[in-house]
């Protein structure tokens, strides 16, 4: 719970000395009650009062790192339930399942599909992140520490799912270096799993058989002093599941439990083994609801594009639009002579039009210069998809490249149109349609007409 | 010390809104909590899945042919849709409407609304072409063919309400559903001036724009979570209404599910492909709270109502 200035102000020594900067000492309780100081700037607080003050300001979830170098990845540390409040800070991680369980041959082709699914949207690279390592106590602790050297050498970061301590212990020894998670505490083997993460310097993962034991569980590690935690939330059933999920986020962010304050994870496997299609809906549903680490069987290009797409929207900055890179991108096969078209580098925009553009099936060259990521009106009107930007951009990046001499401009920017002659000389300007949805029929007249 | 649960009770509901006749009408709405957080309190009913079928006939996607096969006239696929597993009502898009595609005439379609009304017993919707002036003229007369159908009518915009949501909600007795583009602000106003024709707030269903995950995605979650909130917490009678969300008019159009395997090699099969893109976009629709959503592949009707009856 955040404490007043005035709260803060009592535990003080309140001498006044000026030695932080603040005129007195209850302007500098404002400004941390505020968050813009930080109580160890005063230089005679005692221990007590600062102890007592991080505990009350520290965040409702914990920031916890996983992996390292490339692969390390923060999980946790949201405020937030919901996006439009704020913005959801670190997006949820997926990482394809692995068990010891499997046949060789299954494991090297999972292995081998891993890295074929690697590229790029909107700035932002794509890849699958981490691997699930399952521990199948039939299969034995050789074919699984194995397993885990396999899983290790891929260089991604990985999750031990292992509640046999001496295993976990075993297969730490060996992946302990890429920090991964050691997925496996629960109420009966919580205090020697604690023991094999803190020496091995990883983040333990735990699990329960219901809410409230998972909740103990996590209480009695943190009093054994270890509070690098993430919360294993699947249940035995999805109702259960998605139950354990919103609970134990809400009763972090809304209700300052801080005991449930830790990043969680859902693995859809147990949920829906065998399953790929509920397992792709169950992805996405905790995508959106809390989950933090998401497992599932398969990652290929059609599990990817959909959920890489949907996280890079749910996750980002709702003050800060997306924004494609500025630059030429030749559509439908278009070279040098191919007809230039443009629009804003707002991505929604982007997207919608490209989307109509690749639809009409006419070789296009898309034309996107930096227009502060906002709509074809609003980005016109603040001055920044305006004559003199086109026109600079396409004499700098496009005229050396493509040979024709025929722009297409946005219907709700036609008033351009004059500007955009006198400053591109040599060039044709259309003026295409208002909406997007019109671009399809448009162009397929237009090049039935012959003119591009 | 045990977990300590802080449920979220909320005095005001989604209304319901009933569509259909007899045994097979369902109920959509009706909850006081939020999406599926059935541990807070009784959802009431389940959201439902609704299969899109259109005037066009049979999409070129391998598994939906396959399902089909056989089907020649309208009245068959309507039957065959409304047999698919987990099917709650059939939606009939009438896409081949639009003055810009195939313009079909607005007599020829409604003979098409006609038949499959007669061919199936389950709740029907009939979406229009999505042109606006085109819809001003066409839906009128498919809520005049569909009396005593009590079908869902989508749907009546900013631009065609007084038309569309008139002869629908007042003339004929039908269920309206008031489209708005992801923006709570507009869902609302919508709402209002639909409202204010006369129509009985029980009459609305609400869908607030969608789009395909990667697409804007963000806005329709925002969209939806705000309207929830304000309609639940705050509870604001003009956003009371369930919403429904049409998925596969938007999942089966981008890229990623149209560029076919001879052009992105490295994707595979393109029916994988669409099929994902739907199943996801129907999950998350659901999780923002959509009370119904209309998807088209066998196999996301299946899935997702399989996870909707998980989740209850």
């Amino acid at each position: 719970m955040a404490l007043t200035g005035i709260q803060i102000f009592k535990m003080l020594p309140k001498k006044n000395c000026k030695e932080c900067g603040c005129p007195t000492c209850m302007a500098f309780s404002m400004k941390v009650a505020q968050g813009a100081m930080k109580i160890e700037q005063c230089p005679y607080v005692s221990e007590e009062a600062k102890a007592e003050l991080s505990e009350a300001t520290a965040p409702p979830m914990k920031t916890i790192k996983v992996g390292c170098g490339e692969g390390e990845y923060t999980l946790g540390g949201e405020t937030v339930l919901f996006r439009h409040e704020k913005t959801f800070v670190n997006k949820t991680r997926y990482a394809v399942a692995l068990c010891s369980c499997m046949d060789d041959a299954e494991i090297d082709a999972k292995i081998a599909a891993i890295p074929a699914v690697d590229y790029e949207r909107i700035g932002e690279r794509m890849h699958v992140e981490m691997i699930y390592v399952n521990y199948d106590a039939a299969s034995g602790t050789d074919k699984y520490l194995e397993l885990v050297k396999k899983a290790a050498a891929t260089g991604k970061t990985l999750v031990l799912g292992c509640d046999d301590v001496e295993v976990a212990k075993a297969a730490l020894e060996i992946c302990k270096d890429g920090k991964p998670v050691l997925n496996g505490a629960n109420a009966s083997n919580y205090e020697a799993m604690n023991e094999a993460a803190k020496a091995a310097g990883v983040v333990l993962g735990v699990g329960g058989a219901s809410l409230d034991e998972i909740y103990d569980t996590v209480a009695a590690l943190e009093k054994a002093g270890n509070k690098n935690l993430v919360i294993d939330a699947t249940g035995a059933s999805l109702k259960e599941t998605y139950g354990n999920a919103v609970q134990i986020r809400r009763a972090a962010l809304k209700d300052q439990d801080r005991t449930f304050g830790y990043p969680t994870i859902v693995n859809t496997v147990k949920l829906a083994k065998g399953d790929r299609y509920m397992q792709e809906a169950l992805v996405s549903l905790f995508t959106m609801k809390y989950g933090s680490i998401v497992v599932l069987e398969n990652l290929g290009y059609a599990e990817a594009l959909p959920l890489f797409g949907l996280r890079q929207n749910v996750f980002t900055d709702p003050q800060k639009p997306m924004k494609v890179e500025p630059g030429l991108y030749p559509l439908n096969g278009a070279d040098e002579n191919s007809v230039c078209v443009t629009t804003v580098d707002f991505a929604l925009t982007y997207f919608v039009v490209s989307g109509e553009l690749e639809r009409s099936g006419v070789p296009l060259n898309l034309v996107i210069n930096d227009a502060g990521g906002l709509s074809v009106l609003t980005s016109w009107a603040a001055g920044k998809f305006s004559g003199n930007s086109i026109s600079a951009f396409i004499k700098e990046n496009i005229e050396s490249k493509v040979k024709s001499r025929k722009l297409i401009i946005p219907g709700k920017v036609a008033v351009l149109k004059g500007d955009l002659e006198s400053k591109l000389p040599g060039w044709e300007i259309i003026v295409a349609p208002q909406e997007a949805v019109q671009l399809v029929k448009f162009l397929k007249d237009l090049q039935e007409a012959g003119e591009i | 010390m045990p977990f300590n649960r802080k449920p979220q009770k909320f005095n005001a509901s989604i209304k319901e809104v009933t569509i259909g006749c007899g045994e097979k009408a369902v109920t959509l709405g009706g909850e006081s909590v939020f999406p599926f957080y059935t541990f807070d309190g009784d959802m009431k009913n389940a959201p439902k899945v609704g299969v899109e079928i259109s005037d066009m006939g049979i999409p070129e996607v391998a598994g939906i042919k396959a399902y089909y096969e056989g089907c020649t006239t309208m009245a068959e696929i309507a039957k065959k849709a409304a047999a698919m597993e987990g099917a709650d009502f059939v939606c009939l898009r009438l896409e081949g409407g639009d003055p810009n595609g195939a313009n079909k005439s607005t007599e020829e379609l409604v003979a098409i609304v006609k038949e499959v009304a007669d061919a199936i017993d389950v709740p029907l919707a009939v979406e229009g072409s999505k042109n606006v002036e085109k819809d001003a003229e066409l839906l009128p007369k498919v809520a005049e063919a569909l009396q005593g159908k009590n079908a869902l009518i989508l749907s009546a915009r900013e631009e065609d309400y007084k038309a569309v949501g008139a002869a629908a909600g007042l003339a004929y007795d039908q269920k309206v559903g008031a489209e708005s583009a992801v923006d709570i602000n507009l869902a609302k106003q919508l709402n209002v001036v639909v409202t204010q024709l006369g129509v009985k707030p029980e009459s609305i269903v609400m869908n607030v724009g969608s789009a395909a995950a990667g697409y804007g995605y963000e806005y329709v979650v925002s969209t939806m979570d705000r309207i929830k909130a304000a309609a639940l917490a705050q509870g604001d009678a003009m956003l009371q209404m369930p919403i429904v969300t049409p998925v596969s008019s938007e999942t089966w159009n981008v890229k990623e599910a149209m560029a076919s395997e001879a052009d992105m090699p490295e994707w595979g099969p393109v029916e994988e492909r669409g099929i994902s893109m739907e199943i996801m976009t129907a999950a998350a629709d659901l999780a923002s709270g959509s009370d119904a959503v209309i998807v088209m592949h066998p196999q996301t009707v299946a899935t997702i109502s399989k996870m909707i009856k998980d989740l209850m």
